[in-house]
């Protein structure tokens, strides 16, 4: 753990929130909050809902009942667009990456809302369109270089093994800047080198950009070992939320995990 | 050994982002245009190249290669399946007419630019159903457009300026005094407009347009995760994609046919398009033009073997069976492109250079 | 009013023909979820190829079976030249693939038979029907009555065909996922000739039928493109759907043409159709009876 970052006060605050799909309840009443620069884990075991956590937060699905406080805004469901615009990027479990297109053309989407340019100029290139896009490709370089991905820059990422490819998500959702970085599973099915690569460049982030990260991970070490806290989530509900340590003596938690009956 | 990259270093940025980075690729398409702007018209002076060459082969080759640049931008790099690429064409060259006639004094490029303009427009409203519709759902909403166009522009009288076979005569090219009207001068006038607005096409999709264009295509939600808007994505798509075949219609009427009626912008051409695109290959400029050059050649190819075959061996193809063996041709090929190398004509291509990065050597 | 009616039933009847030529299509996407773009043209071959044959002197009765046979041959060489290399690509590359048949079946057709129009007799005559016209003064053609007839029977028999029967349930196995169906020891290859087959005899019924109402040629592969519109209404996978989808297309083409024809200049059959799927779909986008596609992130 790292004393020198400073944890900050609360940026993303969820109140409350249900969510159901026809007759499903997918979250039930759950509220936790997120705070600036921290490292907040989501766990839980599989169909808890997590990943349903992360698409409300950055809406991709609306929640039936609760609230978001985000930046200070009081919202009962998030908008994709604007949650893109303010700042919330992600990767996903299933790799979403554009497989028509080439590593640096799939971080360069990343940089999507950052671009003033229009099709017109675009169209003609020479000059402004072609400025920003040096300028933008500078910046992409950087991130490539952070990600050590310099020698795939150019390959479709089609071709590329799943660790790879999930780097290049990493990469695509950094290169928006984000403030809130949200990561579905960024060490599924990685072998334990990549698994280290993969921590190294999440507290990396975190580090040097200062970005906030919430994480859903099943690795229970990686959690333990990056995240500052941690929210437990089964079969929709919030069953504990803490520092790592707290979470792990947690007598429900262990219960779930152990598939005790309820 | 002609194709190696080795010592050719890229120090910037820039460099990095050419269309044409690699050296022996700058020297082919300086070679290619020096061929097609001046090497041509020095061969048509002196009387090597027949008036059929432009007005069979050279001509109709450009013209069709930017409408299949235009399909190419809607179906292979938005991935918004269309058939209504021929009534796009008929709008741009039946507004073009249109505003040739009724404005006096209208020079021939702007009306090019205004008929175009109508149809992105037209393209943007027979688009809006692609928000909600996609693969061949929406292929077989374009079919709408497709039919619906034609019959608007045969039934309102307006638009053929109440001619009664419906036929409209394109007016002379005429620029600066100079009037386009030889073959060969229209090959120029259209191999100028086609070849500038193939350099604005590849500017476009190999900059944050042409991104949001494949994002889209290749997976809509992650996209609009990432801040694409989706319904202008797509929007935008058809309006550059009509224009584009709304500027190849009005060339199509202007530089190669002469007399249009609408029913010649059927469901046959939209179908030829597409053709186009899918053996020269889907989502690549390159590919439009080898895609074109194919369906070009291919009724000329097929005629000369048949008269080859009649005069070496005597035997006698009637041509109502000559045109039905070349739709066969094309539907085999078609299937033949699509298992074989379904990214067409362009990948072979780029497979081509990747042999000759190390021709000789075998690997 | 009458005429209303009149127009409505000739509609109506025609609609059960579309419907018939629309059940092609969604024999072959229900079975293999192959969007078969060929059914068309495999219509218009199967026409021709019958008439083609009476005209060279066959009876009815001989070139019928024989052209089926043709039909046959043509779906199985279909499956295995074009589908079966291309059974793991997308399915907008399958349907390019049928586009492409389709030009081939239809060159081949007028290679073999040529490009004139063909009339092709069935021995039903297209009168109006006696009893009607003297018991309720309405003129409805007797040929579309027996002919919607006979496609009525048709998609009956092909809807109890696949809900009830083996086969019937291993082509819906095959069609929701190839690996999972071979998975379960069921013969692909074997489950996707007898499709073809089927779609074949229906293609030359639904041509029996259209070439000797509108004559044979080339127009009739547009007939069969206004199956689409009939899909687009009723899904892609429902033979019900097909059914109530031809129908609402074959009735509200002809009251369109009749009632709003004149104030437009005629010709509305051409584009109504397809105009109207357009407007479902941008409400409905999966039809009337089809699935809902839901997408995982």
């Amino acid at each position: 753990m790292d004393e020198g970052r400073k944890i900050g006060e609360v940026i993303l605050d969820l109140k409350n929130i249900s969510l159901r799909f026809g007759g499903v309840t997918a979250l039930s009443d759950i509220s936790f909050d997120v705070r600036k620069h921290e490292i907040r884990a989501i766990i839980g075991p599989n169909g808890a809902g997590k990943s349903s956590m992360l698409n409300v937060i950055n809406g991709v699905y609306r929640p039936q009942e609760g609230e978001i406080v985000y930046l200070g805004k009081h919202r009962h469901d998030m908008d994709t667009y604007e949650a893109a615009k303010s700042g919330i990027a992600r990767t996903f479990q299933n790799i979403a990456l554009f497989k028509g297109m080439t590593v640096l053309d799939n971080i360069m989407t990343g940089r999507n809302l950052k671009m003033k340019s229009n099709f017109l100029l675009d169209a003609l290139y020479w000059g402004p369109a072609q400025r920003e896009e040096i300028a933008h490709r500078r910046k992409v370089e950087e991130i490539i270089d952070f990600l050590e991905i310099q020698h795939i820059r150019k390959t479709p990422v089609g071709r590329l093994p799943y660790g790879l490819q999930k780097r290049v998500e990493l990469a695509r959702a950094l290169a928006a800047e984000p403030s809130i970085l949200l990561l579905d599973e960024p060490m599924a099915g990685m072998n334990v080198e990549e698994k280290q690569d993969m921590c190294r460049f999440v507290l990396d982030v975190n580090d040097q950009y200062g970005t906030t990260i919430v994480l859903i991970e099943h690795d229970m070490g990686v959690v333990m070992d990056i995240s500052d806290r941690v929210v437990v989530l089964d079969y929709g509900k919030k069953i504990a939320d803490g520092t790592p340590d707290e979470v792990r003596s947690n007598q429900d938690v262990i219960d779930a995990y152990l598939g005790v009956s309820h | 050994m002609f194709y190696r990259e080795s010592g050719q270093f890229k120090a910037t940025y820039a460099e990095d982002s050419e269309i044409f980075p690699i050296r022996q690729d700058k020297i082919g398409i300086a070679v290619i245009l020096a061929v097609a702007f001046l090497g041509i018209p020095l061969l048509a002076k002196t009387g090597f190249l027949s008036d059929y060459t432009f007005t069979a082969i050279l001509t109709p080759f450009l013209i069709f290669s930017l409408a299949a640049l235009g399909l190419n931008i809607l179906t292979g790099y938005a991935g918004q399946l269309s058939l209504g690429t021929a009534a796009f064409m008929a709008v741009g060259a039946f507004a073009s007419y249109n505003f040739m006639l009724r404005i006096d004094g209208m020079p021939i490029l702007l009306a090019f630019i205004l008929g175009g303009l109508c149809a992105a427009a037209v393209g943007i409203v027979f688009g809006l159903p692609s928000i909600r519709i996609r693969g061949f759902y929406l292929a077989a909403a374009t079919l709408a457009t497709q039919f619906f166009i034609v019959w608007c522009l045969t039934k309102v009288g307006w638009f053929t300026n109440y001619s009664s076979s419906g036929v409209i005569t394109a007016q002379k090219i005429i620029m600066f005094g100079y009037t386009f009207d030889t073959s060969f001068s229209k090959y120029l006038f259209v191999l100028s407009v086609v070849s500038v607005m193939a350099l604005l096409a590849k500017n476009m999709v190999r900059t944050n347009v042409g991104r949001s264009w494949m994002a889209i295509r290749d997976m809509d939600m992650a996209a609009e995760v990432i801040g694409f808007r989706p319904v202008r994505t797509k929007l935008m798509a058809f309006a550059v994609s009509s224009f584009y075949c709304g500027v190849a219609g009005a060339l199509f009427a202007y530089a190669y046919l002469g007399t249009v009626e609408p029913e010649g912008f059927n469901l046959d051409l939209s179908f030829r398009i597409l053709f186009m695109i899918i053996i020269g290959g889907v989502g690549s400029i390159l590919g439009s033009f080898l895609g074109s050059a194919f369906i070009v050649l291919l009724p000329i190819l097929l005629n000369m073997f048949t008269h080859f075959l009649d005069s070496s061996i005597g035997v006698d193809v009637p041509s109502g069976i000559a045109s039905s063996i070349e739709l066969m041709v094309f539907g085999a090929m078609i299937i033949f492109f699509l298992i074989v190398e379904p990214h067409g004509l362009a990948r072979l291509w780029q497979i081509g250079k990747e042999k000759l990065r190390l021709w000789p050597f075998p690997h | 009013m009458h005429f209303f009616f009149e127009v409505l039933i000739a509609g109506l009847l025609s609609g059960v023909m579309y419907a018939l030529v629309a059940l092609g299509y969604v024999l072959i996407y229900k079975a293999s979820g192959v969007f078969n773009f060929a059914q068309g043209a495999m219509v218009f071959f199967a026409a021709l190829t019958t008439a083609g044959l009476v005209d060279s002197g066959l009876s009815l009765w001989l070139a019928v079976p024989l052209t089926m046979v043709a039909m046959v041959v043509l779906g199985l060489l279909t499956e295995k030249i074009v589908l079966r290399p291309l059974v793991a690509q997308h399915e907008i590359t399958l349907f390019m693939a049928t586009i492409g048949l389709t030009f081939f079946i239809e060159g081949l057709a007028q290679a073999m038979w040529g490009a004139n129009v063909r009339a092709l007799d069935l021995g039903i005559e297209d009168v109006p029907l006696e009893w009607l016209l003297e018991n309720a003064n309405l003129a409805v053609s007797q040929f579309d009555l027996i002919a919607s007839g006979i496609a009525a029977v048709l998609v009956t028999l092909l809807a109890i065909f696949f809900s009830k029967t083996k086969i019937g349930r291993a082509l819906r196995a095959v069609a929701d996922d190839h690996q999972a169906a071979l998975s379960i020891g069921i013969p692909l290859q074997h489950i996707w000739g007898i499709v073809w087959a089927v779609a074949g005899f229906v293609a030359l019924v639904a041509g029996l039928l259209w070439g000797a109402r509108n004559g044979v040629q080339f127009a009739l592969t547009f007939v069969a493109l206004k199956a689409l519109p009939v899909l687009i209404l009723g899904g892609f996978t429902s033979v019900p759907g097909a059914i109530v989808g031809g129908l609402i297309i074959g009735a509200s083409e002809k009251l369109a043409e009749v009632y709003l024809g004149p104030y437009v200049g005629g010709g509305i059959e051409g584009w109504f159709p397809y105009v109207l799927a357009l407007l479902f779909l941008v409400v409905r986008p999966e039809g009337l009876f089809g699935e809902r596609i839901i997408r995982r992130i």
